[in-house]
């Protein structure tokens, strides 16, 4: 876990094309391992057409891509096995109940009932969620469906996890212990890859690269960024970037 | 294996969570059977006639009696004038009028001719059609019987209605509603609980998760493989048992043709949850572009034969035409697979063609 400077994605000219538009324009970024990686960027820099190639959901137009040490193209159901994902809908079955939605998602990353029960009672014990194991997903606020698709996504304790906006539509306190979550999550080791729109959330992450039109402006930490823009804090940088 | 039966519990769970899906499954077939079954009949049973004898003699009796005992007819009422025939028509209730002319029996024994008029109802012409014939039939009936002595040369036709001898219209709906019944809830119901998961979002979870599309897609159809197949079997009881639909050949064969039906829909429900991500569209395709070419162009109510040209090619493109075609040669002909083997072959290359561009389209939405 120490060796900090092991690369755990590496990428390399990523192209995207749909027809003539280009999502994704050259990108080229590593991620170390147990870092939190912050993919920033306007609604439709290119954010969501990234984190879905690198999550196997969608194939590149060119570029060479690896995920968790394994090679997107050739070696898909390893890089699957070892990433989780969230996406912006915090999506879980609305008809099944909280422990239902675990031992389903539990079941399809082919943990077995012990783990499932043992790892669900672990992780409705900190969220404390008991008293919610057998309700409607439907029933429970969203907030609380927020912290439960997060950990879903990391139930099957993969290398990285893909957080797509996880935090759309929620209110600051709840926002806020939802960042505690992903430093806890980043401490046991998992990195974290997430995109977001919040430019304060930015502040939270190791380093933060910056998309604009389908390319990466800036990558860098959060300080640096602020120190080479000469801003005072990220959504400064993110204006004047953006701004060009 | 395993993570694959957690895919197919929680589909179970989704389908028996949602009252209406239960509905869809278990009510309809039910319901439909009873409505085609008791609403959508045109067998004639009781049909009330008025009847017009000036000359009132032992011929006009002995045929009015024939006529009102066969049990298709009964006499709503009698009339004096051959003007009151309008409007007892208007009324409604009456729907053939039978008008013998005067002194009918004694014009017979002198010219051995005399006149019966029928008068019938159009305003429903296949019912109109029906009746004219049952009426005449009867008449022609009892005058064969009458003179047997008189007339030297005769041909009687002796008509037998082989595989229906009583026309029931049972033997027409029951195979068209299985047909269109499985075609429904295999299509419909897939396609819709495949594209719900595309609007949850669900979608791209399992999508990222180790689970092949392939497994993905067959967890999503499985379920309903096996409701359907129950559903199969509610109607054939049903039918069997309420409505005395014979079932002469194998039920092994019946079942298995049965089975692969459903999964020719189910490829189809498959393909048109590729085609679209949203649920409303997913309905519409299925009940405009399955719902109504299984009813109309599938030989269930309207003969085939009698379409244009360019009809009948339309429906030799509907697989549920060539289920149709099976069941009611097994059931109602007791024929085995020597006589189906050709439709058997058309239905497993519907699978095949629809699966396979299903699995291309899939790929390619990947991409």
């Amino acid at each position: 876990m120490s060796s900090s400077s092991e690369n755990i994605i590496i990428v390399k000219n990523l192209v995207k094309k749909f027809g003539s538009f280009v999502a994704n324009d050259h990108l080229t970024f590593e991620v170390k391992k147990g870092e939190i990686f912050g993919f920033l960027g306007a609604n439709g820099a290119g954010k969501t057409t990234a984190i879905k190639i690198l999550c196997g959901l969608s194939y590149p137009t060119s570029g060479e891509l690896s995920v968790a040490g394994f090679d997107i193209y050739s070696q898909r159901e390893k890089v699957k096995r070892n990433i989780g994902y969230m996406s912006q809908r915090f999506s879980l079955y609305d008809d099944l109940t909280v422990f239902e939605n675990i031992r389903f998602y539990g079941g399809i990353y082919g943990l077995r009932k012990k783990e499932i029960d043992s790892r669900s009672h672990a992780l409705m014990q900190r969220l404390g969620f008991e008293s919610a194991r057998n309700k409607l997903i439907r029933d429970i606020p969203l907030g609380w469906k927020q912290k439960l698709a997060f950990s879903v996504a990391i139930l099957h304790s993969p290398k990285i996890v893909f957080l797509d906006e996880p935090t759309g539509g929620v209110d600051p306190v709840t926002r806020r212990q939802f960042w505690d979550m992903i430093y806890e999550t980043s401490h046991d080791g998992i990195t974290v890859f997430v995109t977001t729109h919040y430019m304060d959330e930015a502040e939270y992450c190791d380093r933060v690269s910056i998309m604009v039109d389908g390319k990466i402006a800036a990558l860098d930490t959060p300080d640096n960024l602020k120190l080479t823009f000469g801003a005072a804090s990220m959504n400064d940088v993110f204006i004047k970037l953006a701004r060009g | 294996m395993k993570r694959f039966r957690g895919f197919v519990i929680k589909e179970f769970y989704h389908i028996f969570r949602d009252y209406r899906t239960l509905l869809i499954l278990f009510g309809m077939p039910a319901v439909q059977l009873m409505l085609f079954g008791y609403v959508l009949t045109n067998e004639i049973k009781d049909a009330k006639i008025a009847i017009c004898d000036p000359s009132k003699d032992e011929v006009t009796r002995r045929i009015s009696d024939k006529i009102l005992s066969s049990g298709y007819f009964i006499l709503e009422q009698n009339l004096n004038t051959v003007a009151e025939v309008d409007p007892v028509f208007r009324k409604g209730v009456v729907k053939l009028a039978l008008i013998y002319e005067p002194g009918f029996a004694k014009k017979l024994e002198k010219t051995g001719k005399a006149n019966i008029q029928i008068i019938a109802d159009a305003s429903d012409p296949n019912t109109a059609n029906m009746l004219v014939n049952y009426a005449s039939g009867i008449i022609s009936n009892y005058l064969v019987t009458m003179n047997t002595e008189k007339v030297p040369l005769r041909i009687i036709p002796e008509v037998r209605m082989m595989y229906n001898a009583e026309l029931k219209g049972v033997y027409m709906f029951v195979p068209g509603l299985m047909a269109m019944l499985l075609m429904l809830i295999s299509a419909l119901m897939t396609s819709l609980s495949i594209t719900k998961e595309k609007e949850l979002g669900t979608m791209e979870l399992l999508l990222v998760s180790p689970l092949r599309p392939s497994q993905i897609i067959v967890g999503k159809v499985f379920p309903y493989v096996f409701l359907a197949f129950i559903d199969a079997v509610i109607i054939l009881v049903l039918g069997r048992f309420i409505f005395g639909m014979p079932i002469l050949g194998s039920i092994s064969l019946l079942l298995l043709e049965s089975f692969l039906f459903i999964c020719m829909a189910l490829s189809l429900g498959i393909l048109i949850s590729n085609i679209t991500s949203s649920q409303q569209v997913a309905m519409m395709i299925s009940l405009v572009a399955l719902m109504l070419p299984t009813i109309l162009l599938s030989g269930f109510i309207f003969p085939v034969e009698n379409m244009p040209v360019i009809m009948q090619v339309l429906c030799h493109a509907m697989p549920p035409k060539y289920y149709i075609t099976i069941i009611k040669s097994i059931m109602l002909q007791g024929n085995g697979i020597e006589y189906v083997w050709k439709e058997t072959i058309i239905l497993i290359g519907f699978t095949a063609v629809f699966l396979a561009i299903s699995i291309k389209k899939f790929k390619r939405r990947l991409t």
